[in-house]
């Protein structure tokens, strides 16, 4: 094994390229990214950073001397036009060739946009994903006085959250019933709903857009019903999709993102995939996470396996978002049928708990870090109380979780 | 600039020099000290940047405010009187040639 290059210069190669070092792995390590800026967090894009709360700087996940002293060659604003598999190189934007003995694909995911023939070429309708992104938002976000949000997941409500903090009239559009609905319970849901009613943020659920009006500049949102939003700017918060263009073209096997086996290897075993972009096939199905913690897992992951061991991928799903006081964190993953027990502590927080056959399977904790922290050992352990034992508010998680 | 070292359980030790303001576990990050995973990268959301601080360090510090406060209380390694999360504890002057231990699982 001589070089490893990565396609995407996010957390996941990060985490990767920062495994293969601390292994001892001494061959060359090449990151190539799309974007002008050394690899940076994107969570507080759409929190803390948009409120001006975090500097430019302390988004970077490392210094540029950490890429020297760890002999990563980082590529900057160079894009991957296509894979030779057959020769095991890549082509670059620049008309570079570069060989590899692995690669890895960490491209990441992309921003659905709204229909063009909604959107048309109005201005002031935007999408978060890149810095570039929140660079075009802010400005506008300086003069808005109404902002439009469109999609209720957890994207659309921290910008809700963030318009609504610095004094903006901010309506949510959500088309399903309920906000949150494919990734979080109902009663998770309607306790978020609440906290951003009680701010004065505005939901329309259940709702269907009809179009976007304005010449150049966007004035307001239609809805099927015939009620009119004024928006100075449109965020849409509509999901995200894998960016799987260039594993396609390299003819490997694409699923609900680049397949992958257990070990993070494609369908050629010297290519891998990791972060958003990769669905992984396990005995129980196919998985694909887009998280912060699932970009280090596998990354991690696959950085082992480059180097001849055979660790295989054990999803470990965990998650948080921060809206207005409130740090939602998530240990595990919900299904829409699993079993809530709902516990209110005073002192404690409030947090919903899933069971499935019997088995808990994950917890939502509404400020309430211990319950996350306990409940995230409960699901990683498979220790399991019952939702009775859960529900007793006279013991405390540290008791219930010391008897189990 | 102020100097750090970090000690493993292993006892092994980094010395790093680090800019004051940024944060213990930004530290740890930049210099690629082992232990220190800050999966949240600072958000106080993971607590997987467990460590512990000199007394004199700690007692001179703001006490944890209650997020933290409940997060120490279940971290990996078991907590201890001068644990802290680093993402929640900024790098002063008078920190220089201080001794911070990373705690074993």
């Amino acid at each position: 094994m001589q070089t490893v290059v990565m396609i995407g210069a996010g957390q996941a190669s990060l985490a990767c390229a920062a495994k293969l070092r601390s292994k001892g792995f001494d061959g060359e390590i090449i990151i190539i990214g799309d974007e002008p800026n050394l690899p940076y967090q994107r969570p507080p894009l759409s929190k803390a950073y948009l409120l001006g709360k975090v500097e430019n700087e302390r988004l970077l996940l490392r210094p540029q001397a950490w890429y020297e002293k760890e002999k990563i060659e980082l590529l900057t604003s160079n894009k991957v036009e296509r894979i030779d598999r057959s020769n095991k190189n890549i082509e670059l934007s620049d008309g570079r060739l570069q060989k590899y003995d692995a690669l890895v694909i960490a491209t990441g995911s992309a921003a659905r946009n709204l229909p063009l023939s909604m959107t048309r070429s109005i201005s002031g309708i935007h999408t978060i994903r890149d810095l570039a992104d929140i660079e075009r938002l802010r400005p506008e976000l300086d003069v808005a006085k109404n902002m439009v949000v469109i999609g209720g997941g957890y994207i659309g409500l921290e910008m809700a959250a963030v318009a609504k903090g610095l004094g903006l009239e901010v309506n949510v559009i959500e088309v399903a019933p309920n906000i949150l609905g494919r990734v979080a319970s109902k009663e998770t849901a309607d306790y978020i709903l609440k906290l951003h009613q009680d701010q004065g943020v505005q939901f329309h659920v259940g709702e269907q857009i009809k179009e976007l009006t304005g010449e150049e500049k966007i004035q307001s949102v239609v809805l099927e019903n015939g009620k009119e939003i004024r928006a100075d700017i449109v965020v849409a918060g509509i999901g995200a999709m894998p960016r799987v263009e260039l594993a396609e073209q390299a003819d490997l096997e694409i699923a609900n993102g680049i397949l992958v086996n257990e070990l993070g290897q494609t369908s050629d075993s010297d290519i891998y995939a990791i972060g958003d972009c990769a669905c992984y096939r396990l005995q129980n199905g196919d998985i694909r996470l887009e998280s912060v913690g699932n970009a280090i897992d596998t990354g991690e992951l696959v950085a082992c396996n480059i180097l001849g061991e055979t660790v295989s991928y054990e999803p470990k799903p965990w998650f948080w978002s921060d809206q207005f006081d409130m740090k939602l964190q998530i240990a595990g993953r919900i299904s829409t049928q699993d079993c809530v027990t709902v516990r209110d502590v005073e002192g404690e927080g409030r947090s919903h708990w899933y069971h499935r056959d019997g088995q808990l399977v994950a917890v939502d904790a509404l400020n309430a870090p211990r319950a996350y922290l306990i409940g995230r050992k409960m699901v990683l352990n498979g220790l399991s109380p019952t939702g009775e034992q859960l529900a007793n508010r006279q013991k405390s998680l540290k008791e219930i979780f010391e008897s189990l | 600039m102020t100097i750090i070292t970090f000690v493993q359980p292993s006892g092994s030790k980094a010395t790093v020099e680090v800019t004051e303001g940024l944060s213990l576990m930004e530290a740890a990050l930049h210099n690629g000290v082992e232990g220190i995973l800050a999966e949240c990268n600072g958000a106080a959301a993971c607590a997987t940047c467990h460590v512990v601080l000199p007394k004199e360090v700690y007692d001179r510090l703001d006490a944890p405010e209650d997020h933290e406060e409940d997060m120490l209380d279940f971290t990996t390694a078991d907590r201890q009187p001068c644990s802290r999360l680093s993402c929640q504890v900024s790098i002063s002057e008078d920190m220089n040639g201080m001794v911070v231990h990373i705690p074993g699982e």
